[in-house]
């Protein structure tokens, strides 16, 4: 059994371990190695709890814990590129989840004291908003349901009564430690994290994933006050400090304020991305006509969104700006700061394709450029080349700095459907003069647009 | 531990918090944002100690469960985490920095 002074130094090691983590996640040159520390602190961590605490069932917890890592290892090792983020929301609603039912568990052996009640009340109703919450996420990243906003009539009233509800719950159980309050605020929790996140635009939903994270970090810091064990303060203090800033970095990235993203639906009435398609005309053409535009051009920039990552389409895109680049022509990538679906996913897409790192071009380097493009390639994105979030302030995006490239002489658009992009908006970029549109997957798309520019 | 001593490790966790993240590229958000719920998964931590304490079985039906979902927050967060950066691996770093990275890939 080790000694206080001991267990208290390893988790010491520990915190250390987890801080140097995060600072060496936000630097591309140690981040792995930042991981790597921090699942060693983690580690030491596990070690010392076995080692300085009298526990029965012994057995057992090794079981749930090696039937846990049976389940997540093979989940994180094989998940598709494209479906990361969902993963990260279902690993972080379930740390919420396990926060909550922690503090549930330690209720009665605490119920007279009452700092540690109100971090009991704090854990079980900010861990359930987070579990749940991160299961709708899930559920719109994965398309088990409509990416779009979902505001039904009478929406911000019963928001409002179930917050209400929650926070009397949580004071009922405050003021008398009743096992009974704990399971009401479990239930209204659960149900106050499936209303906040509903009315949450698809795009915004990293920002939301990152938000319910610094939220879980709060109530594992809150179970760290009801257990008394500092190292569950320390590291989930460090997880929603640092989730909080992490959360309105993400938003300006967008152009969002975090109110705006929870709260926005119901502020502009009609704003909730209509579902209505147009029917005006477009001018979609072959892929020889996209070759001929391309092969006669000076200057390409192509923008490459979501549709490239779900078709895979990376290396015959990488291919396709080779051979432009053979032919004398300049090809650029503009690369919006969310483009995809998790902020630098083309950037780790091109990458792997072995896209040279000096023809990636953030947005604002990007942008003054699209006016002496001669034709801008979207490939597979939709929302983040929208004039909508310039020009129509009603619109869910409204205020999202976006890639400029309606002021290229030529627009070309990769599109699988006329279907409107993840915010559930239309494009008006689509039926401008300008425009051409090819549809198709974007690998097939590109495969063919290669071939013919290969033939000219 | 008495509450003025955890109001201190609060307090200078917070600002540690604040001031290691304070300069992140667009590029990593994801990465840190996957980083740090992996290390929310300590909870596992408190759910062991519940579990080990357990009187009922009731009791310990919840807190085994605690365990279970906390180790999958856990052991995946930080596998996942490694396979986003893995693929950051790959890229030839930025000019001037002759950073001699991964062997791998």
């Amino acid at each position: 059994m080790l000694t206080p002074e001991w267990t208290a130094l390893l988790y010491l090691i520990a915190a250390v371990c987890f801080i140097l983590a995060l600072k060496g996640l936000s630097s591309p040159k140690s981040a792995r190695r930042g991981n790597l520390i921090g699942a060693f602190g983690a580690l030491v961590a596990m070690v010392v709890v076995f080692l300085s605490t009298e526990l029965d069932n012994i057995a057992l917890i090794l079981g749930t814990i090696a039937l846990g890592t049976v389940i997540a290892v093979p989940a994180s090792r094989l998940v598709k590129m494209t479906q990361m983020p969902q993963l990260v929301a279902l690993f972080n609603g379930v740390g919420g989840g396990a926060a909550a039912l922690v503090a549930l568990l330690e209720l009665p052996l605490v119920a007279d004291e009452l700092g540690a009640v109100i971090a009991v009340a704090f854990t079980v109703l900010v861990g359930a908003v987070s579990f749940s919450g991160s299961a709708i996420t899930f559920a719109k990243l994965q398309e088990l349901m409509p990416t779009r906003p979902i505001v039904f009539p009478g929406a911000p009233i019963v928001i409002s009564l179930v917050a209400l509800g929650s926070l009397a719950s949580a004071v009922w159980l405050v003021l008398t430690g009743d096992a009974v309050a704990s399971y009401v605020l479990l239930a209204l929790g659960t149900a106050l994290g499936v209303l906040i996140v509903l009315p949450v635009g698809g795009a915004d939903v990293p920002i939301v994933i990152s938000l319910l994270n610094a939220f879980t970090g709060l109530t594992v810091a809150a179970s760290g006050l009801v257990l008394g064990n500092t190292l569950l303060l320390v590291a989930g203090t460090l997880v929603g400090a640092s989730g909080t800033i992490l959360t309105r970095a993400m938003a300006s990235a967008m152009g969002r304020s975090v109110a705006g993203i929870l709260f926005g639906a119901f502020r502009g009435g009609s704003t909730a991305g209509s579902t209505a398609q147009s029917d005006r005309p477009v001018r979609s053409s072959s892929a020889e006509d996209v070759a001929i535009l391309l092969g006669y051009a000076q200057r390409v920039i192509v923008v490459p969104g979501y549709g490239l990552a779900v078709a895979q389409a990376q290396h015959t895109m990488a291919e396709l700006a080779a051979t432009l680049e053979s032919k004398g022509i300049e090809v650029v990538f503009g690369i919006h700061p969310v483009a995809g679906r998790m902020p630098g996913h083309m950037n780790v897409l091109l990458a792997e394709a072995n896209v040279p790192y000096e023809v990636l071009s953030e947005m604002d380097e990007v942008n003054p450029q699209f006016k002496n493009a001669d034709v801008a390639l979207v490939v597979g994105a939709n929302d983040v080349v929208n004039p909508a979030a310039k020009t129509s302030p009603g619109s869910p995006i409204f205020g999202m700095p976006i890639l400029d490239v309606a002021s290229a002489r030529q627009v070309v658009f990769l599109k699988r459907s006329m279907r409107p992009g993840f915010a559930g908006i239309e494009n008006d970029l689509l039926f401008e003069p300008q425009t051409t549109l090819l549809f198709g997957d974007a690998k097939d798309s590109l495969t063919k647009v290669l071939t013919a520019v290969k033939n000219l | 531990m008495d509450a003025i001593t955890l109001l201190t490790f609060f307090v200078l966790s917070v600002f540690v918090g604040f001031e290691v993240v304070s300069k992140v590229s667009s590029t990593l958000h994801t990465p840190l944002m996957s980083g740090a719920n992996a290390i929310h998964g300590i909870i596992l931590v408190g759910a062991v100690i519940v579990a080990g304490q357990a009187e009922s079985i009731p009791v310990l039906v919840v807190a085994l469960i605690a365990v279970l979902l906390a180790t999958v927050n856990l052991v995946g967060g930080f596998v996942v985490t490694d396979r986003m950066l893995e693929m950051f691996g790959g890229r030839k770093p930025a000019p001037a920095s002759s950073a001699k990275k991964e062997e791998s890939n």
